[in-house]
């Protein structure tokens, strides 16, 4: 595929595709009666407009951050991860176990032990499916999709079974202790003397998860391990060729990816509910495909992604508070966004190959000592 | 539990699985031509709520019922353009898919009705009633035949007698005509049937277009027969079980009926729990039997209960030169 340079690659067919829904979206926008531009200039506003709506967007993107980076680590070994949704559910559940049964002395020793377990969690959420594809041959897809409604039919159980505080009606658990609260945004902000709302959005499992963007470029790009699965990704049977076991590859990229999906558990449960609620996840496992399609499973492109569905997401809070466009308009932008820079990709790239290979084709035309002979009709 | 309590029983078994066995037959279609569907769910949706809210605007739920159709098909088509001409990943174009109708119908129902989501109830002429077959009255007092009649085979709408009639309708399509022959052959092994001269396209676009028509009756079933009327993410998953119970049957017709009956039956004890006590002295959460189809699918994919092998060129674009 070298018919286009490596930035029309990179950055043009994202941008069109990104530009295409965009504008379908402003096409439903104004097909329910309101106004595309004012639209996007009241979630602008909601999202990027004040400290509190920062704090939002950032504390979304810390959510797809993580999820987008779980699909992408999948993807590269060719891995389509639908189950970030019940990894994630999954993670929140292993940081309520961890925060509600030991007394951890300091937030910083809680978030420690609460990253580990929400990673050990999600990983082993994504284990069986793992196992089943490699050792099976099970679809990954259905397995994944599977075990995200196990996972939520798992949560309730436990939730009304055991971790609901007696007397209580509501499926939660109880509140962690409040020495356990995340720093947050605007905490430090008022510690400054900037006056900031008191909500419990951005919080520091913000900066955990840049770590995590770095971590997973340094692993994908700077590893034997991240060679194998790049390798494992685009041809198995050349990675088994040279040596690589797929069915190692299989498993640990997918327990990579469940890690990564069940980290977003501390962000819900530690930072925001601080206690273990039904339904914390709100889908942010579903967006990480979006996320890593728009952002070419690249770290960087994910943080970047990631942050524009947090401002999506605030926005369309903002816009769902204040006019009658309801909330899931963020929905259909989000689908679009799957559609255009996933499954119709093609549908873009086909005639900008087409374009490229025809100035390609003009520009070695100019060179007569290049010119090949004309065949004869 | 007492005889009529199993009829009952029974009842809600039929009412649950008729949606899970349209859908079901749906992805049928698709898979066995080698379009992965997992958009089955958003499909359902988008016809639930379009055959309510054109029901409840005209009146008439036949009108409603095409409605529904149509809306299916047209996210048929989408998944069509992407999966077929573009020959992009049919997985990601069914997770888009769903998320667009999860979205676009609640935006619409807002936009139409303004009852936060939802379509106003339907009743009357609107909504799909359930028929009495005939002499259901009549030998309703005559004890075992009479409930088994009266109850479970008559009474239900005539959806519920389609969905059923579909089954052998599908078998005989599948395999006792050239169309089925051909339909299954590019799910198998697409460059035979090219080779053949017959268009892999055409093909595979009708067998979408078919899990369309299928998924629209399975939508509009939900919100003007089961229910009056349309809410938010109505489906529920539905479209998920329906995939798993495709698995479960190991996409074969009749099968696909009894794994439906079997899933429909889950759903039906989810709702009666003192049934479930009563019969196993055990006390069964629910959340739990609610996720036994998902339970079962997997381990059925895992190959310890008979192998499920999808058709071979499932999921894998068809590209002529090679």
């Amino acid at each position: 595929m070298d018919v286009m340079p490596k930035w029309a690659e990179v950055v043009l067919v994202p941008l069109i595709s990104l530009l295409l829904a965009a504008v379908i979206s402003a096409l439903v926008i104004l097909a329910i009666g309101e106004d595309p531009i004012a639209a996007a200039s009241l979630m602008v506003e909601g999202a990027v407009g004040s400290v509190r709506g920062w704090g939002y967007t950032l504390y979304y993107a810390t959510n797809f951050i993580f999820t987008g980076l779980a699909v992408a680590v999948a993807f590269h070994a060719r891995l389509f991860n639908i189950g970030g949704e019940g990894q994630a559910m999954l993670g929140g559940l292993g940081v309520a176990l961890a925060l509600l049964y030991v007394p951890w002395p300091h937030w910083t020793i809680g978030l420690i032990a609460a990253t580990g377990m929400a990673a050990a969690f999600g990983a082993l959420w994504a284990l069986i499916p793992a196992y089943l594809q490699a050792k099976r041959g099970s679809h990954i897809v259905i397995t994944t999709i599977m075990f995200n409604f196990i996972a939520s039919a798992l949560l309730i159980w436990m939730l009304n079974e055991f971790l609901k505080p007696v007397g209580s009606q509501d499926p939660a658990s109880a509140r962690f202790a409040t020495h356990l609260d995340l720093p947050t945004l605007n905490g430090w902000l008022a510690s400054m003397g900037i006056k900031a709302s008191k909500d419990d959005s951005v919080n520091v499992t913000f900066l955990v998860a840049l770590a995590c963007a770095v971590g997973v470029w340094v692993l994908m790009w700077k590893t034997r391990l991240g060679y194998e699965i790049r390798a494992f990704g685009h041809s198995e049977s050349a990675a088994k060729y040279a040596g690589i076991n797929p069915v190692k590859i299989t498993v640990v990229a997918m327990l990579i990816s469940g890690g990564l999906a069940g980290l977003m558990g501390i962000n819900t449960v530690m930072g925001e509910a601080e206690r273990l609620v039904l339904n914390s996840t709100e889908g942010a496992g579903f967006i990480g495909i979006a996320v890593a399609l728009m952002g070419r499973s690249h770290p960087l492109g994910v943080v970047i992604a990631a942050i524009l569905f947090g401002f999506l997401y605030q926005g369309g809070a903002e816009l769902a508070l204040w006019t009658s466009i309801p909330r899931e308009l963020i929905v259909v932008i989000q689908a679009l966004v799957i559609l255009f820079t996933g499954a119709l990709d093609n549908m873009v790239r086909m005639p900008l190959e087409r374009m490229f290979l025809a100035s390609k084709r003009r520009r070695e035309a100019a060179k007569p000592e290049r010119k090949p002979v004309e065949p004869a009709e | 539990m007492d005889y009529l309590t199993l009829i009952q029983l029974l009842d809600s078994t039929v009412r649950l699985a008729t949606p899970l066995l349209l859908a079901c037959l749906a992805g049928l279609f698709s898979e066995r031509a080698g379009i992965f569907d997992i958009g089955l769910e958003g499909k359902m949706l988008a016809a639930a709520f379009f055959s309510a809210a054109v029901a409840a605007l005209s009146g008439n739920v036949w009108v409603g019922l095409l409605a529904g159709i149509g809306a299916s098909m047209v996210l048929s088509a989408v998944h069509g353009l992407a999966s077929i001409t573009f020959r992009g990943n049919q997985l990601i174009s069914g997770v888009a898919i769903n998320f667009l109708a999860a979205g676009m119908t609640v935006l619409i129902a807002q936009d139409w009705f303004r009852q936060g989501g939802r379509t106003p109830s339907l009743s009357g002429g609107a909504r799909f009633d359930s028929i009495t077959l005939p002499g259901a009255d009549a030998i309703a007092d005559t004890p075992f035949i009479g409930p088994l009649y009266a109850e479970l085979i008559s009474g239900h709408s005539i959806l519920v007698y389609m969905a059923l009639a579909a089954v052998p309708l599908t078998w005989w399509l599948l395999f006792r005509t050239r169309f089925g022959l051909r339909l299954r052959a590019v799910g198998e092994n697409p460059a035979a049937v090219d080779t053949a001269g017959v268009s892999v396209v055409a093909l595979r676009y009708a067998a979408v277009a078919i899990c369309g028509l299928l998924c629209g009756i399975a939508g509009a079933y939900l919100s003007t027969a089961l229910q009056a009327g349309f809410v938010k993410d109505m489906s529920a998953g539905r479209g998920f079980i329906a995939l798993a119970a495709l698995i479960f049957s190991k996409w074969r017709p009749w099968h696909a009926l009894y794994a439906c009956l079997l899933f429909g039956l889950f759903g039906a004890l989810e709702t009666r729990p003192d049934v479930i006590e009563a019969v196993t002295t055990l006390k069964v959460n629910s959340a739990l039997l609610g996720a036994l189809p998902y339970v079962m699918t997997v381990i059925i994919l895992a190959g310890f209960i008979g192998k499920a092998i999808p058709p071979r060129a499932g999921g894998e674009p068809y590209v002529k030169e090679r």
